[in-house]
């Protein structure tokens, strides 16, 4: 317990500095959401500046900072100048449009990488292990963007999916049931395309694992002992192998609000990613600090998350001789 | 008597990353009579380790070519089916190897472990399992046994954890047990004790006991027979107290500490060294 | 400067003096240790008033089992560690009370070789840049010279010549030993500590090695310090024995009287844990 709570002071302490930090570096970057206005010949200067005023733009720095911080933690995270609401609420709907998605292409990103690499490490050398990292070679050197434009021209050529967007338009009713095969369906190409982008890092970590720990030798001395060479494999060499990947699951969580960011422009997936590209250029501050601060608290927590899984899963973290 | 095991012309090459082929050992035999022990000795790399990983069909098929016969009750175990030696391995013919600490699952209870062995060979319920791994455990004088059931090897001294071993390895009731080196890795004390309980488990058990050592204290404690081993090859074999009284050999007296004739073969020669230093 | 000229120099350093070498006297060594999660302090107490005499030129065996602090001890003598409490006499001098560059020196008259020779040695360094590294971080010498001194030392431990540009990795466990020793006797130290430095090896590689070192120690004038948990393994070359157990040092006698008349209760029972192999033999009759 006393452990949690000195992470959590931890955690605390980092995510304001990267508050201070990510304010202070766009403060630092020049202009704001407000120069475009200032191009438009129509509207004077002075427009400008009043407009500027009315959101406390022209206020020193540290009060600005200090003024959202004492807003954040009443749970007012501002006000997105492009879209006129509130941060919050928008950033919590795209929030949860982009953990459906990375959730789903992480869920099957593992359930593929584990057996696939499990396989190729007890049948190292031989034809699912050459197969496996011939598809993984393959897919690590096809670039991310190049991947999801495949995918969407063959949305586009055979229509048998979407080819962008969450949901359709055509589609108003409320059944729960309905409302979920349209989703489902949007979310296929996107899903599929970001696991695969994923998998072949995670295929040759659970590989390396394995094969590591196959090589130990309490591995042979349980097949001397006659143990069967699946029962070895999943309750003697996987529970040894998966402290490096529970790490890397660690890590897929903690980057799940930034995986996704090239699936959501090309494929049109109204994410939180696409959000954050779209208020860095138009300076829309609030946005997107409020979204910097939210990858670092799942960055955090996905760290976190991972050591606790650590401690329970490994008894030799968890106890001491 | 018949043979329980019998060893005959085994041969043993290792395929190195560059392709060439090395032998370890070249056609060695001997047998192994019920309730007997015989001990296989000599220096490090003479091939005894790969004698005993052979026997059990535990080298891999890409690096290492194993020829010959080493029957089994009269069953060919050279070649024979993965399943089928699987059936055989801990449960008529058990291994025990030099270092216990990574000899064990990290991450699984001890106790479980010899649960594993036991429910690898008999189809019982995992509690008559746990409960035949309690028992083990006591007759290898691992007491309390709960305590030592549900530690970590971790948590345990090298010692102990060799007498885990020696549990797992007994658990099936083998009628063979082979010994790689099991006292290596220990201290006097640890290594004293558990030659005694080796000893008395045998006697008890009543199990054959093919004992792999380069310790001559540790053969003259339990072996009943020798065998020399030297650049993978018999050199000589029979009983203990023919050879310690009479080796017929150079390299047997030498590894048995004997004083050789002023010795011509390199590892035999060892006089007795003298105090070093200046007098005081 | 070849191994043979070096020797014409330790001897004519002078006669013996009739002093210990080393006296280490009342050595305390205590650390904390956290817990991983609790982060609770775990005092250890490693050494506690070990004191140890080793005369010049002779072969003390330091013997203990896991845990009993030999280890610790003999690295505080080569001052890889700090004692808590204690001191250590090296040659009349207190080597725990000497400023930096005092140490410097002090340094290259103990040496150490170690149990594990393939993680004590550079596996990307050739056996020749092992050798003559010391050397190199000394400045002894041109660098001619230096090569000529590592290639005699190579020599000297029996190692066969055309071998200088091999790796660590392409030697035997008993060669790698040899290429340890070469490096720790290149400097001329008076005090070898060894480690363990024996137990990795099989029992014809330990014949041959010891063989050698007892050539060098009549040759070098050097006094050893063996330390071992296997009291059978030293019997045959050890001038004096001292026993540890539970970080104290429990009797040190000469060899002979400690095995004949063992005064303290810990080496009676490391001697009946370790029948000689006559009595063991003659057990088998009974």
């Amino acid at each position: 317990m006393k452990y949690l709570g000195r992470r959590l002071i931890h955690a605390i302490l980092l995510l304001l500095a990267i508050s201070f930090f990510s304010f202070a570096l766009l403060q630092m970057a020049p202009g704001d959401y407000f120069d475009s206005l200032r191009l438009n010949p129509q509207i004077s200067s002075q427009t400008v500046d009043k407009i500027r005023a009315q959101y406390g733009l022209d206020r020193p720095f540290p009060v600005r900072y200090a003024l959202w911080l004492r807003g954040a933690l009443e749970g007012d995270l501002g006000y997105s100048l492009a879209s006129h609401s509130s941060v919050g609420r928008l950033i919590g709907v795209r929030a949860r449009n982009t953990l459906l998605l990375s959730g789903t292409a992480t869920a099957l990103a593992w359930l593929l990488a584990l057996p696939i690499g499990i396989a190729s490490a007890a049948k190292r050398r031989r034809a699912v292990d050459r197969a496996a990292g011939l598809a993984t070679s393959a897919l690590l050197t096809v670039p991310d963007l190049l991947l999801f434009l495949a995918l969407l021209l063959f949305a586009v050529r055979t229509g048998w999916f979407p080819t962008g967007g969450m949901t359709s338009a055509a589609n108003d009713e409320s059944s729960f049931w309905s409302t979920f095969t349209d989703i489902a369906f949007h979310l296929v190409l996107p899903a599929f395309g970001l696991a695969l982008a994923m998998l072949p890092t995670l295929v040759r970590h659970v590989r390396a694992a394995m094969i590591e720990v196959l090589e130990a030798r309490f591995v042979r001395a349980a097949r001397g002992h006659g143990i069967p060479r699946w029962r070895i494999l999943f309750r003697y060499a996987l529970p040894v192998a998966s402290n490096p990947l529970i790490q890397l699951f660690g890590f897929s969580v903690a980057t799940m609000l930034s995986t996704s960011v090239i699936a959501e422009i090309v494929l049109s997936w109204p994410g939180l990613g696409a959000l954050m590209v779209e208020s860095i250029f138009a300076r829309d501050l609030y946005v997107v600090v409020a979204i910097v601060m939210l990858s670092s608290i799942f960055l955090v927590a996905g760290n976190l998350l991972a050591d606790l899984l650590l401690l329970a899963a490994d008894p030799r973290i968890r106890t001491e001789s | 008597m018949e043979a329980l095991l019998k060893v005959d012309d085994l041969s043993i090459s290792y395929r190195g990353r560059d392709g060439r082929e090395t032998t370890a050992v070249g056609g060695v035999g001997f047998q192994v009579a019920p309730g007997e022990t015989v001990g296989l000795m000599g220096e490090s790399g003479c091939g005894k380790s790969s004698v005993a990983l052979a026997i059990l069909g535990l080298l891999e098929k890409e690096r290492a070519t194993v020829s010959g016969s080493v029957s089994y009750r009269g069953q060919n175990l050279v070649g024979m089916r993965e399943r089928k030696l699987e059936k055989l391995r801990g449960a008529a013919i058990s291994l025990i190897g030099q270092e216990p600490g990574i000899s064990l699952c990290p991450v699984m209870r001890v106790g479980a472990q010899i649960a594993e062995v036991v429910h690898g060979h008999k189809k019982w319920s995992w509690e008559k399992c746990r409960e035949e791994a309690h028992s083990i455990l006591a007759r290898v004088g691992l007491e309390p046994t709960h305590r030592i059931f549900a530690a970590y090897p971790h948590q345990l001294s090298g010692g102990q954890l060799q007498r885990v071993v020696l549990a797992q390895a007994l658990v099936c009731g083998p009628a063979l047990v082979i010994a790689d080196e099991p006292t290596a890795s220990l201290d006097a004390r640890s290594q004293a004790d558990f030659i005694a309980l080796l000893g008395d488990l045998k006697q008890r058990l009543r199990m054959s006991l093919l004992l792999i050592s380069h310790t001559p204290e540790i053969q003259a404690s339990l072996a009943d027979r020798l065998i020399m081993m030297r650049d993978g090859c018999v050199v000589e074999e029979g009983k203990f107290d023919r050879l310690y009284a009479n080796p017929a050999d150079p390299y047997t007296a030498a590894m048995l500490r004997r004083r050789p004739a002023i010795g011509d073969c390199e590892p035999a020669e060892s006089e007795r060294m003298a105090p070093q230093g200046v007098a005081r | 400067m070849t191994p043979s000229t070096q020797m014409a120099v330790s001897e004519s350093i002078g006669p013996e003096i009739r002093s210990p070498l080393v006296r280490i006297e009342r050595l305390n060594k205590s650390y904390v240790q956290r817990r991983p999660i609790s982060r609770a302090k775990l005092q250890v107490t490693a050494l506690q008033d070990a004191s140890l005499t080793i005369d010049r030129g002779t072969t003390v065996a330091l013997i203990g089992e896991s845990g009993s602090g030999k280890s610790t001890l003999a690295r505080c003598l080569a001052l890889l560690e700090k004692p808590t409490e204690g001191e250590i006499w090296f040659e009349g001098r207190d080597i725990l009370e000497l400023a930096p560059q005092e140490l410097f020196t002090v340094r290259n008259q103990i040496q150490m070789i170690f149990q594990d020779p393939a993680s004590a040695l550079n596996p990307g360094m050739t056996a020749l840049e092992i050798v003559a590294e010391p050397l190199k971080i000394q400045k002894r010498g041109s660098r001619a010279e230096q090569r000529d001194l590592a290639l005699g030392w190579l020599a000297r431990v029996g190692l066969p010549s055309g071998s200088e540009q091999k790796r660590p990795m392409e030697f035997s466990g008993g060669q790698r030993q040899r290429l340890a020793i070469a490096r720790a006797l290149v400097l001329a130290p008076r005090l070898l500590i060894l480690d363990e430095a024996l137990s990795s090896l099989d029992l014809a590689n330990q014949e041959m090695i010891l063989k050698l070192l007892a050539d060098l120690q009549r040759e070098h004038s050097l006094t050893y310090l063996h330390i071992s948990h296997d009291l059978r393994q030293v019997a045959n070359f050890a001038n004096e024995i001292a026993v540890m157990n539970e970080g104290r040092v429990v009797e040190q006698q000469p060899a002979a009287k400690l095995f004949a008349e063992p005064r303290n209760f810990h080496t009676r029972e490391l001697l009946l844990a370790m029948p000689s192999l006559e009595s063991i033999v003659l057990d088998r009759w009974a």
